[in-house]
């Protein structure tokens, strides 16, 4: 598939390309939007990088996604975006089901750092060097993901009784 | 007793984990090894713990203050007291099913945020739109950025002590709301936007109405300026307040009227023009201040603004359908499937299995929301349900900025500061 880039993006992939030439995975477009998949031991290099070397200053958001397949089975995914043309990025790493673990980047962007932690809460992905890796939304005490493809959306243990399904007659 | 060690003072009965991680968690921020009790004769600090149920947190937050007297010396916030999951809710609905929870997110301006989903879905379908009801949900949108303005100038006002004003703003969303009851059938929770269109056409008296309140509103806006911009009282407890300073404002991640008062002019309507937002006038507010009152202004500008986008899309709405006519795309309209076979099967197939957006497909739209930038992430499998959607939103990220700005503050200012950075907890826990 031919990509359509425009400079800063053509900049941007050039740039890895060159720098991190064994850390750049995939550079891929859907819809418009162009992501790029590093391996994930980089990414806290390559932010910093794109943070300095390509004025990608402003990170939009950090999000997790179960890819729910028995190697690499999380992505964390960081839209960034330049704000000197105005060009948006979205930066791909990938994780093993067991003990994903990944560097924390609030060293390079502070917004990242309510964003880490719900990718935590969510997904169980953990942040090294995060300042304050707690869980964001649920309480301290849940003991499970609930992003992740198999919590159900009803009957988690410990959780309110289910209402009953068998009529009262009979 | 030490109040660095909070957690042998407290006991807390419920959640007891979460409650022990926040007090640490406080303890820990900026960590110093100072020993309090000999820098502290006067026992002048405490901890405060504000919220989640204080009327003038705007919603379920909770603020964990360490007051030195009455300065605020560190905070944390801890929010997701309203935390529904609407993102798993997402996974296991079809994409229309989905619209009614997103205007429970932002509930201040549900418009925009079923616009910004019906964006997303449009973007990785690619559904087109037509003209006039692209125009029609830039009207809803700006209206409800106004209705949101609206909220935050009144319950800010009273924060800062001016009871009355709440009334007057009050007055003026009743409008925005009839208007919302004329154009789409409900006051409040709209969901008038529909993936390929809108549900139905403005009719007459709802054009009537928007053309009245545009011509009205702008007299109330000059009143307000009249009362508030030379108010000796609102600029002693705006000025200087919650300081977010320009160097920090992108680190932090800040975001919508926020972000332009540091001096930042990103805005979503020009960055990505999505509807028409490229054929209409209108200008990015901006301060350099940072302050309280700079928001205060940036906003009142923005209303100003939308006023004129809505007065420019009534002058160039075309006629024309509203509503995609690809089966594939949106639901017919509902004389189709009344009188007609097909378009009783084409709505039945839209209810069952919904919009499929090619597998593997990924997008990301963003909109320009009252509180900043939303946008909607979606990875499609192929199905009628996404594999997931992940709601980037704007509160969430101002409250972040709000546990930074808040350190040094007055404990008297805290409440002004929440009513400046105007979160919505609906949104910031999802």
């Amino acid at each position: 598939m031919s990509l359509e880039l425009n400079d800063t993006l053509q900049t941007l992939v050039d740039g890895l390309t060159e720098t991190f030439s064994d850390k750049l995975i995939e550079v891929y477009q859907s819809s418009g939007d162009t992501f790029v998949r590093v391996e994930a031991d980089s990414i806290l290099e390559i932010s910093k990088y794109l943070k300095e070397k390509q004025h990608f200053v402003f990170l939009c958001d950090v999000f997790g996604n179960d890819r729910y397949t028995s190697d690499e089975r999380f992505e964390v995914v960081y839209n960034l975006m330049n704000l000197r043309t105005q060009t948006r990025v979205f930066i791909k790493v990938r994780v093993e089901e067991e003990n994903p673990t990944l560097e924390s980047v609030s060293s390079v962007w502070k917004a990242a750092g309510w964003n880490e932690r719900e990718v935590y809460d969510m997904f169980g992905v953990r942040f090294e060097n995060h300042p304050d890796l707690r869980r964001i939304f649920m309480p301290e005490d849940f003991e499970y993901f609930p992003m992740r493809k198999e919590f159900p959306l009803l009957g988690i243990p410990g959780s309110i009784e289910l209402p009953n399904t068998t009529p009262d007659t009979e | 007793m030490k109040v660095t060690d909070i957690n042998s003072r407290v006991n807390p009965q419920f959640q007891v984990k979460h409650q022990r991680s926040i007090y640490k968690s406080l303890e820990d921020k900026h960590t110093t090894i100072e020993d309090v009790d000999i820098d502290d004769p006067l026992n002048a600090k405490m901890i405060l713990n504000m919220g989640p149920q204080h009327p003038a947190t705007h919603g379920v937050l909770r603020l964990v203050l360490q007051l030195r007297g009455e300065t605020i010396e560190k905070t944390k916030l801890d929010i997701g007291y309203l935390h529904r999951g609407v993102e798993k809710i997402a996974e296991n609905k079809t994409y229309q099913e989905f619209m009614p929870y997103t205007d429970r997110m932002d509930y201040l301006s549900p418009y925009s945020n079923n616009v910004a989903l019906c964006l997303a879905v449009e973007k990785i379908a690619s559904v087109e739109v037509p003209d006039r009801a692209q125009y029609i949900r830039m009207i809803g949108c700006e209206l409800a950025r106004i209705s949101s303005h609206l909220l935050w100038l009144g319950t800010m006002v009273m924060d800062a002590g001016a009871i009355s004003f709440f009334i007057w703003t009050f007055r003026e969303r009743e409008k925005i709301y009839d208007i919302m009851d004329q154009i789409a059938g409900h006051r409040f929770t709209v969901s008038h936007s529909r993936i390929g269109g809108v549900a139905n056409d403005l009719t007459s008296e709802a054009s009537a109405i928007i053309k009245e309140f545009i011509t009205k509103f702008p007299q109330e806006l000059k009143d307000w300026h009249g009362l508030l911009d030379r108010n000796r009282i609102f600029i002693d407890r705006n000025e200087n307040v919650g300081v977010l300073e320009t160097d920090k404002a992108l680190d932090i991640g800040a975001t919508g009227p926020v972000l332009r008062a540091s001096g930042f002019a990103v805005d979503q309507r020009i960055i990505t023009p999505y509807s028409k937002y490229d054929e209409v006038e209108f200008e990015v507010p901006t301060r350099l201040e940072g302050d309280n009152l700079a928001r205060y202004f940036v906003r009142m500008e923005e209303m100003k603004e939308s006023i004129r986008i809505i007065q420019q899309c009534l002058d160039k709405m075309p006629k024309g359908p509203i509503r995609s006519n690809n089966a594939k795309h949106a639901y017919p309209s509902k004389d189709e499937v009344y009188y007609s076979m097909e378009g009783m099967i084409h709505d039945f197939m839209m209810t069952d299995t919904g919009i499929c957006p090619p597998a593997g497909a990924e997008c990301y739209h963003a909109v320009e929301s009252p509180k900043g930038e939303l946008g909607y992430y979606i990875q499609s499998d192929g199905t009628g349900h996404p594999w997931r959607i992940k709601i980037n939103t704007p509160s969430f990220r101002n409250l972040q900025v709000l546990e930074n700005i808040l350190d040094g503050e007055m404990v008297a200012d805290t409440v002004v500061v929440i009513g400046g950075v105007d979160p919505v907890m609906g949104e910031a826990d999802k």
